[in-house]
């Protein structure tokens, strides 16, 4: 992890991850009021890491949205699955 | 003016939309703050109410669903995941004791890392890094031994290979499983082979043999492709078509030409036939109404910006749906391995 000024705006270094998780946990992220900017990058396409930036509004600190867009990612992830499952048991069922 | 704007508005939000030199309003832009009105924060429950998965088919190794209510992002991690990210078995080690085939040594361990391996990989972990010889939990070991010789019976002056020799043709039901340790234990109903029989790896005359072991390791699509799961995974967005303005007899004869068929029906309403868009979802978008100038304002071509019609295509090893719980357990084990480390490492 890399700080930027204060705790407002944090740039997480993020290893062994690529757009897969980035792409999706930034927008999770943005989807939250308090976050005044969210962004990934990829720093070198042959090293496997990302930075990824949030910037809170107000004195929020920036751990904060980085750990419910993670929270919130994981909830999207179970009801997904969970949606899923049960899908499939129904397409069986009445096949 | 107001319903207008909400419209134009609401059109930014849902559809990606196809213009005749372009594509508009590609990018996600329901974010809070965007648009006055719209509360786009995420809500956990208008989510859940909005979701909803279909399947449409199961055949065998494929599998056709469809998603609705997601973001792109996810989508596409769940895509990107099912390439790379889902594990499998698959042959990484050959060696050689025989090998005086015309197919080198290392195009033949190429062709044999290939070949798709029926060992559910849940069973089995990765083998630890600098470990050569592997152990029972993280390895399977194949064996190839096969020689080739003359048949004796054959007419003289026959040309047939099928006749003229045996074992010719190596397939990949030549490759027999030899258990290590105690894997006759743990597996004791297991029957693991290559999923499918009739591979061809090489082709021998008489005198030729291939005496191989391979060591078939847990791995990833990321890396090697061999670890892939998965025939391919794809999406597409469901496609919407709008009739801007009633099409009318010749023009409505025209407009169904322009798409796939079964996508645009001509209804027979008081003696004239008029076009109506029967099912947008069959269609491939050629874009071809662009092409003629009387056609190209009455239609709006788009797509639907958070459904998406998922085509999983397995290789055999796990079927479809497995596959794609798997995929969505890893992104959830990615959200987990940084929870637990933004919980353990202090922040400063």
């Amino acid at each position: 992890q890399a700080d930027g000024t204060d705790g407002n705006c944090v740039t997480f270094v993020l290893h062994d991850e690529d757009h897969t998780l980035g792409n999706a946990l930034r927008y999770m992220v943005m989807k939250n009021p308090d976050v005044e900017f969210c962004g990934y990058c990829i720093t070198h396409p042959s090293e496997s890491k990302i930075n990824f930036r949030i910037q809170t509004r107000g004195a929020l600190p920036a751990v904060e949205p980085f750990r419910k867009g993670l929270n919130d990612l994981m909830g999207v992830c179970q009801h997904v699955l969970n949606t899923f499952e049960r899908s499939m048991k129904e397409y069986r069922a009445q096949r | 003016a107001a319903m207008a704007a909400k419209r134009r508005a609401e059109e930014m939000r849902d559809l990606v939309v196809l213009g005749e030199f372009g594509v508009r309003n590609v990018h996600t832009t329901d974010f809070p703050g965007n648009y006055s009105g719209y509360d786009d924060a995420w809500d956990q429950r208008r989510f859940e109410e909005a979701f909803r998965v279909d399947v449409i088919r199961e055949e065998g190794d494929a599998l056709e669903f469809d998603m609705v209510g997601i973001d792109a992002a996810i989508a596409n991690a769940f895509r990107r995941i099912l390439l790379a990210e889902v594990p499998t078995m698959a042959v990484e080690k050959v060696f050689v004791y025989n090998n005086t085939s015309i197919v080198q040594d290392e195009i033949l361990a190429h062709r044999l890392g290939l070949i798709p391996i029926r060992a559910d990989p849940r069973l089995f972990e990765y083998r630890n890094q600098g470990d050569e010889e592997g152990t029972e939990i993280d390895t399977l070991q194949f064996q190839l031994k096969i020689k080739c010789s003359r048949n004796p019976q054959a007419a003289k002056e026959s040309s047939d290979p099928n006749e003229l020799y045996f074992n010719h043709k190596v397939y990949s039901k030549h490759m027999t499983w030899v258990p290590l340790g105690n894997q006759t234990d743990l597996f004791p109903d297991a029957d693991f082979r290559p999923v499918h029989d009739d591979i061809l790896i090489a082709l021998l005359r008489p005198g030729q043999e291939i005496d191989v072991l391979m060591h078939c390791v847990k791995g990833i699509g990321k890396d090697h492709a061999k670890f892939s799961p998965v025939a391919t995974a794809s999406y597409r967005l469901l496609p919407d078509i709008t009739l801007l303005q009633p099409v009318e007899d010749e023009a409505a004869e025209k407009l169904q030409k322009c798409f796939s068929p079964g996508v645009i029906e001509i209804q027979n309403i008081k003696g004239k036939k008029v076009a109506r868009v029967a099912n947008a979802r069959l269609d491939t978008f050629s874009r071809e109404v662009f092409r003629h100038e009387s056609l190209k304002n009455l239609v709006r071509l788009a797509r639907v910006r958070n459904h998406y019609i998922f085509s999983v295509e397995s290789t055999g090893i796990l079927p479809p749906d497995v596959l794609v719980s798997e995929a969505i357990k890893i992104l959830m084990g990615k959200c987990q391995r940084f929870l637990n480390e933004l919980d353990s490492v202090p922040m400063e």
